[in-house]
C-alpha cells in the first residue's frame, strides 16, 4: 500500500498513526460483526417481548411470551434433552483421553491411524446423522445383528421416544471423541518426558502416574476439550434435524431444534416464541461463556 | 513417553498390541464402512436381502456416476464451492487486520474489544436466527449465496480474530519496533513485516474455516431454500428424497457430500491439527 506523498498529510499521519491504526485495522470486522452477531443478541431479547410472523406488525405482549414457556411441555422436554446432551456428551473427554493414550506409541504407520481415528470429525453432522439412522434401521443397519451378537433383541433405536436422545448423542459423541482425541494427542506429546521417567524410578506407574504426572500436565487440552465439547453439545441441532426431526412425537427436541421449529416451521411462523426460546438457551450459554472469559482475563492479566 | 512403549514390552505385547490397533479403528468405523459397502453395491442386493455380504457385482461406478448425472448433486456441490472459498478469503482477511490490530497496540478497551469477538464465537446460532434472518430479507439477499457468505464471514470473524491474534501475540515483538525505529509506517509493518511471519496461521485457519463453512447445515436452512443457492449439506435432504429408499445410491451421495473437507484434512493435515489444537499446549 502506497501512502500519499504529500508531505502535510503524510507529517499528519506519522504523527497520529499509532493512535489511527489499530482502528483503522479494527473497522471491517468490527462493523461486520456488529451488524450480524452482537446487534442481534439484543435484537432476539427485544421480538421475544413481541407477538411476530415475521411479516405483519409485531404486537408487543410484555412476558407472554416467557409465562407460556413455562407451561409448554414441549420445552421442558427440550430442555431436560439438553441436560442429557450436556452431561453425556463429556464422555467425549474421557473417551478421546482413552483412545488418546491407546494410540500414543510409535508404531510403524501410527500416523496414519491417528488421522483414521480423528477422521470422523471432519465430516459434516449432516452425514454422520445419515450414516448413524441407517447403521441404527431395523432393515438394512448394522446395529441389531451387532447387539444380537451379545444377546439383545432387536431394537428400533429412533423409533422409541425412551432410547431416540440416546441413540442420536452417540451418534454425536462420535466425532465428538475423536476431536478430544487429537487435543490429547497433543497434549501427550508435550509431556515433559524427564517427569514421567522420573515418577516411573519413583514406582510410580499406570493409574497413579496418569493420575498424578500426566493429568496435571493435560490441562490445557482437558480445558479446550471441555469448553468446546459444552458449547457443541448445547448447538446440537444438524443431527436430531437430520436423523428424527425432532421426533418420535417431539421427544428429540432439544432448545436449539425446538426454537427452529417454532420459528420457521410450516405450522406458522412464531418468531416471539421462538427468541424466548433463544432467549432461554443464550442464558445457559451465557453461564460458559462468562467462566472461559473470566480464565481468559486471569490468564491475561499473569502475562 | 506415557504409557511405556510398547517396544519395551514383551514380545507378545507388541504382537497384540498391532492386532488390536487395525481391529480398533475397524470397529471404530464400522457405521462409515457400513455406508461406504452400500454405495458400491447394486440396486439388486438390497431387495434380495445380501446387505452386508460381499457386493453380488461392484456397481461401485454407476452409483457414483449416477450421483453426477441423474441428481441436482453437482449443482450443490458448486453452490458449497462459492460459498466457502469467498467465506475463507473474508474471513482470514478481516481478521489478520483485526489480530494484527489487536495483537499489537495497547490501547484502551483493547481486551474488552477481544472479548467480544471470542465472546460472539461461542453464542448460540438461534439468539441471531430471526434478526440475521430479517436483516438478510430486507437487504434482499435472502436466498442468495452472498447473503450466506456475508453472514458467514461475520459470523467467522470471532473465531479467526481469537485465533490471530494470539499467534500474533506470540511473534517476536523486536521485529516491530525495529521497524518502528526505522519510521516504517503501520500500514506497511502491517503488509512487510507481520503478514509474511503470519503464513502458517493463514494455512492453518483457512482449512479450518474451510471445513466448518462446508459443513454448515443450519444457515444454509435458514438463509436459503432452493437448488440454484443451497449447498450441499443442505441439498442432500433433497437428493435422499428423490432417491428414498434406494441405499445404494443415498450412500454414495453422502460419501460425495463428505469428501471435500476430508480431502482438504488429509491434504493439509499438518496445518488442519495446528489449528485445531492451539491452546490445547501451553
Amino acid at each position: 500500500m502506497s501512502i500519499s506523498s504529500d508531505t502535510e498529510t503524510r507529517g499528519w499521519w506519522h504523527r497520529n498513526q499509532m493512535q489511527l491504526a489499530p482502528w483503522l485495522f479494527l473497522a471491517p470486522g468490527i462493523a461486520f460483526f456488529a451488524l450480524y452477531v452482537i446487534y442481534p443478541i439484543f435484537q432476539s431479547f427485544n421480538i421475544s417481548f413481541y407477538r411476530w410472523d415475521g411479516l405483519g406488525e409485531p404486537v408487543p405482549v410484555g412476558f407472554e411470551n416467557y409465562r407460556q414457556l413455562l407451561d409448554d411441555r414441549a420445552f421442558y422436554v427440550s430442555l431436560r434433552n439438553n441436560v442429557k446432551w450436556l452431561l453425556l456428551y463429556l464422555l467425549a473427554i474421557p473417551g478421546g483421553l482413552f483412545i488418546a493414550l491407546f494410540l500414543n506409541q510409535q508404531m510403524r504407520g501410527m500416523r496414519l491411524y491417528k488421522s483414521l481415528f480423528f477422521f470422523p470429525f471432519v465430516i459434516s453432522q449432516v452425514v454422520v446423522g445419515l450414516v448413524f439412522a441407517w447403521f441404527y434401521n431395523p432393515a438394512i443397519g448394522l446395529w441389531n445383528p451387532l447387539i444380537g451378537l451379545f444377546g439383545f433383541s432387536p431394537m428400533n433405536v429412533l423409533g422409541n421416544p425412551n432410547t431416540v436422545t440416546y441413540g442420536i448423542i452417540a451418534a454425536g459423541l462420535w466425532p465428538q471423541i475423536a476431536y478430544c482425541m487429537i487435543l490429547y494427542l497433543t497434549g501427550l506429546n508435550a509431556v515433559d518426558p524427564e517427569q514421567v521417567e522420573a515418577a516411573r524410578l519413583d514406582g510410580a506407574k499406570g493409574w497413579k502416574m496418569l493420575w498424578y504426572v500426566i493429568l496435571p500436565q493435560l490441562k490445557p487440552a482437558t480445558f479446550i476439550a471441555v469448553v468446546v465439547t459444552v458449547i457443541g453439545a448445547l448447538r446440537s441441532f444438524d443431527m436430531i434435524s437430520v436423523m428424527t426431526n425432532g421426533g418420535p412425537f417431539g421427544s428429540s427436541r432439544v432448545l436449539a431444534y425446538y426454537m427452529f421449529e417454532v420459528s420457521l416451521s410450516e405450522y406458522g411462523f412464531r418468531m416471539g416464541y421462538g427468541a424466548a426460546i433463544a432467549v432461554v438457551l443464550f442464558l445457559i450459554m451465557l453461564v460458559y461463556i462468562a467462566f472461559f472469559l473470566w480464565r481468559m482475563w486471569r490468564e491475561e492479566r499473569g502475562s | 513417553m506415557f504409557p511405556t512403549p510398547v517396544e519395551r514390552r514383551s514380545a507378545a505385547v507388541q504382537a497384540t498390541y498391532r492386532a488390536l490397533v487395525p481391529l480398533a479403528l475397524i470397529l471404530w468405523l464400522l457405521p462409515l464402512l457400513m455406508v461406504a459397502l452400500f454405495s458400491v453395491k447394486p440396486d439388486a442386493d438390497f431387495t434380495q436381502g445380501n446387505l452386508w455380504g460381499l457386493p453380488s457385482s461392484f456397481a461401485g461406478f454407476e452409483n457414483y456416476t449416477r450421483v453426477f448425472t441423474d441428481s441436482a448433486m453437482p449443482r450443490y456441490l458448486l453452490n458449497s464451492v462459492f460459498i466457502t472459498v469467498p467465506t475463507v478469503i473474508g474471513a482470514v482477511a478481516l481478521s489478520c487486520m483485526t489480530g494484527f490490530a489487536l495483537g499489537v497496540y495497547r490501547f484502551k478497551g483493547n481486551i474488552w474489544l477481544f472479548f467480544m469477538f471470542v465472546a460472539g464465537n461461542f453464542v448460540p446460532f438461534q439468539i441471531l436466527m430471526v434478526p440475521v434472518r430479517d436483516l438478510t430479507l430486507n437487504m434482499g439477499l435472502y436466498d442468495t449465496r452472498l447473503g450466506l457468505v456475508l453472514f458467514h464471514i461475520a459470523f467467522q470473524t470471532g473465531f479467526c480474530t481469537l485465533f490471530m491474534r494470539n499467534f500474533i501475540r506470540a511473534l517476536p515483538r523486536e521485529l516491530i519496533e525495529a521497524a518502528r525505529v526505522e519510521g516504517v509506517s503501520e500500514i506497511r509493518i502491517f503488509w512487510y513485516v507481520v503478514l509474511p511471519l503470519m503464513r502458517p496461521a493463514i494455512a492453518a485457519l483457512s482449512v479450518l474455516i474451510f471445513t466448518f463453512i462446508w459443513n454448515d447445515y443450519f444457515w444454509a436452512v435458514v438463509l436459503t431454500q432452493g437448488v440454484e443457492t443451497q449447498p450441499v449439506t443442505a441439498g442432500i435432504t433433497a437428493f435422499n428424497s428423490q432417491f428414498r429408499a434406494a441405499y445404494h445410491m443415498m450412500s454414495a451421495g453422502s460419501i460425495i457430500a463428505a469428501l471435500p473437507p476430508v480431502m482438504m484434512f488429509f491434504l493439509m493435515q499438518k496445518h488442519f491439527i495446528a489449528g485445531l489444537t492451539l491452546g490445547a499446549v501451553k
